[in-house]
């Protein structure tokens, strides 16, 4: 039997593979070769053409700055949400969905939601204005104003991306059966005791997974940036974006998109080796 | 002092009634076995009296402090859960040591105090172990284990021995009598297993449908049912009930007459299988024996007695041949009689 039947489970995932060959190996390999080819031969050049210009080292500090802010605020704001929602005995998928319509808004839509609200004439300063707080159209996206430029595209991103991380939080809550926590009450334990030394740990492998996408997600972040900030707030794929477009210069695109590629998996390495469960500890 | 008042609490959930009316008290120190068929509401009445469940109405006090309305945490009791919750990602020895290092117990209090409750459970060799790699009957113990290591005033146990093999239920049932009793632990257990109950407790609490049928010590229960279940449901082979016509104070089988209880007609004649004495003479209870099973210490005859099905236990050396008809004489004072209709135990005139 097992003789017969063994081309069977290839047979089902060569669709997947051939799929994934197509339209995710083959530009992989191609943007990598591309990064690496300048004029003749291999060569750094694009590497160095990169790493030279002048956005470059700010474009990496922001990419990193926005992730290392919104990821961990993202990750407390959900879990006290997926908490609180967990504990609703009525009217919880109401506000599950409430709570998750951001994802159903692309991020371009979500950048261009926020620059209404925070524009110079957005309804912000209409408020302000009404309220006697402020003289006139006051301008909070420019260069002039890196600090309220970066808290804007910062809560852009959370009210965006939240809920994705709550998401996957939720279902790794309900997964937990509510003994544990029980029986941690019946021997003493109080809420925050329980929260850290019961739920946290036996949430870990969702906690690992929400990380991981969100982190991936958070240094490819483009969409919400650019329509706020435009390039007054350089990041990674937005230089990728102006050499690709405005520049026709394929090959430092390229370098920036494996650059992106590279940082992205080292953070999931980092993920995957801190929060990994031994598999004797699953429940 | 640690007594347990239970004060007519009543669960509900949504429309459907688990608990009617529960009152209960548990004597300081006592130990009480809840005992009933699955779904009566065990679990339920000591998620309550654990503070996991709100009652609908009624009190809980335990130690002459109402604690109806006060967190788990806060009613100074251990428990073991009937599915165990022993946490994954923690060693035995942690998963033991729990409730003392909430207790903030210095360490070698902790290591003490772990090691006694786990050489107690025959565990000690898996303390650096993780649950999942246990058996469910050596996680079980873990839970026991748990519980035992706080040396709680309260001990709340929902079937802490379910999953133990024979030989090893009835050594940790007498070791676990002797550590709770020279604690002086107020203990309800929670079993649906009768020898169980009997070798245990105090007091056993029959409980059927969401109500407790009868409250008593072991030897009660087992000689005065209070209602139809409870005989039927303690004993091994269950009590016998046989419907009878019961007419000014009199009640015929066959040949023989009954005296019994003039409260009304209807009635059924509840009659443990071992009050039944085979008659040398004849004359008496006639028996259709059908099926005769030797049991080693006795035989348990299987049969009718006017055509209803009755389990009847007879010496090993009885001359006894299925097919044979022979008759039982019955001492009166022996017998159980139950209204039809009610269910309830009539008293004898
Ligand atoms: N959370 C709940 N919601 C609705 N009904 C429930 C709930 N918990 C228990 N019940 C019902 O209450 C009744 C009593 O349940 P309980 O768990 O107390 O039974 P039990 O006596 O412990 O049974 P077992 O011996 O099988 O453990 C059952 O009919 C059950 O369906
Ligand atoms: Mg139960």
């Amino acid at each position: 039997m097992p003789a017969r039947t063994s081309w069977i489970p290839y047979a089902l995932i060569a669709p997947s593979v051939v799929f994934l060959g197509a339209l995710f190996l083959v530009p992989l390999v191609q943007t990598i070769w591309l990064s690496f080819s300048a004029g003749e031969g291999l060569s750094l050049d694009n590497y160095q053409r990169m790493a030279g210009d002048l956005n470059f080292s700010l474009a990496v500090k922001n990419t990193f700055l926005l992730t290392l802010v919104v990821v961990p605020l993202q990750v407390v704001l959900a879990l006290g949400m997926a908490t609180m929602v967990t504990k609703l005995d009525k009217g919880r998928d109401l506000v599950l969905w409430v709570l998750t319509i951001p994802l159903g808004i692309s991020d371009l839509a979500a950048g261009l939601a926020w620059l209404a609200l925070l524009q110079n004439t957005g309804y912000l300063n209409s408020a302000l204005y009404a309220l006697g707080l402020i003289q006139g159209p006051t301008g909070w996206l420019s260069q002039e104003t890196p600090v309220a430029l970066f808290i804007a595209i910062m809560l852009a991103e959370l009210w965006r991306a939240t809920a994705i991380v709550l998401v996957i939080l939720i279902a790794g809550l309900q997964l937990i059966p509510k003994e544990f926590s029980e029986a941690a009450e019946i021997f003493g334990a109080k809420p925050w005791t329980r929260f850290t030394r019961i739920t946290l740990p036996l949430l870990k492998p969702s906690l690992q997974s929400a990380l991981i996408l969100r982190t991936v997600l958070a240094f490819e972040v483009f969409a919400v940036v650019y329509a706020l900030g435009g390039r007054n707030f350089p990041v990674l794929v937005g230089e990728a974006y102006v050499w690709q477009n405005d520049n026709q210069n394929y090959g430092v695109a390229a370098s920036y998109a494996v650059l992106i590629m590279v940082i992205s998996l080292a953070a999931t390495a980092v993920y995957l080796r801190a929060l990994r469960t031994r598999p004797e500890q699953l429940p | 002092m640690a007594d347990i008042v239970i004060d007519r609490v009543v669960k509900e959930f949504g429309s459907f009634r688990a608990l009617q009316e529960i009152s209960l008290t548990v004597n300081d120190g006592e130990f009480v076995a809840l005992l009933g068929p699955s779904g009566c509401g065990k679990t339920t009445l000591l998620r309550i009296i654990a503070g996991l469940e709100a009652q609908t109405s009624g009190r809980v006090v335990i130690g002459g402090r109402d604690v109806s309305d006060l967190a788990p945490r806060k009613r100074g009791l251990a428990m073991v859960f009937q599915n165990y919750a022993v946490f994954p990602h923690m060693t035995v020895f942690e998963n033991v040591a729990f409730g003392l290092r909430m207790q903030k117990a210095p360490q070698a209090e902790v290591k003490r105090r772990v090691e006694r409750a786990a050489s107690l459970l025959h565990i000690e060799s898996y303390l650096d172990r993780y649950p999942a790699k246990l058996s469910g009957g050596q996680r079980q113990r873990v839970a026991v284990a748990r519980a035992l290591a706080v040396e709680p005033a309260v001990l709340l146990m929902d079937e802490p021995l379910s999953n133990l093999d024979a030989l090893l239920r009835l050594e940790m049932r007498t070791e676990l009598k002797a550590v709770l009793r020279e604690a002086g632990t107020t203990t309800i257990y929670v079993t649906h297993d009768q020898t169980e109950a009997m070798g245990l407790a105090d007091r056993i609490a029959v409980m059927y449908g969401g109500k407790i049928d009868q409250i008593g010590s072991p030897l009660d229960i087992y000689a005065t049912p209070a209602t139809r279940f409870v005989g039927s449901f303690i004993g091994s082979p269950p009590m016998n009930f046989i419907k009878v016509r019961c007419s000014q104070g009199t009640a015929r089988i066959g040949d023989a007459a009954l005296p019994c209880p003039s409260a009304g007609t209807e009635m059924e004649l509840g009659l443990r299988g071992e009050d039944a004495i085979l008659s040398p003479s004849g004359s008496g209870i006639p028996f259709d024996v059908r099926v005769v099973e030797p049991m080693g210490s006795h035989l348990l005859l299987t049969g009718s007695i006017d055509g209803q099905l009755a389990r009847i236990v007879a010496p090993p050396t009885a001359k006894v041949n299925a097919g044979q008809r022979v008759s039982l004489d019955v001492d009166p004072t022996r017998v159980t009689w139950i209204d039809s209709t009610t269910g309830r135990v009539v008293a004898r005139d």
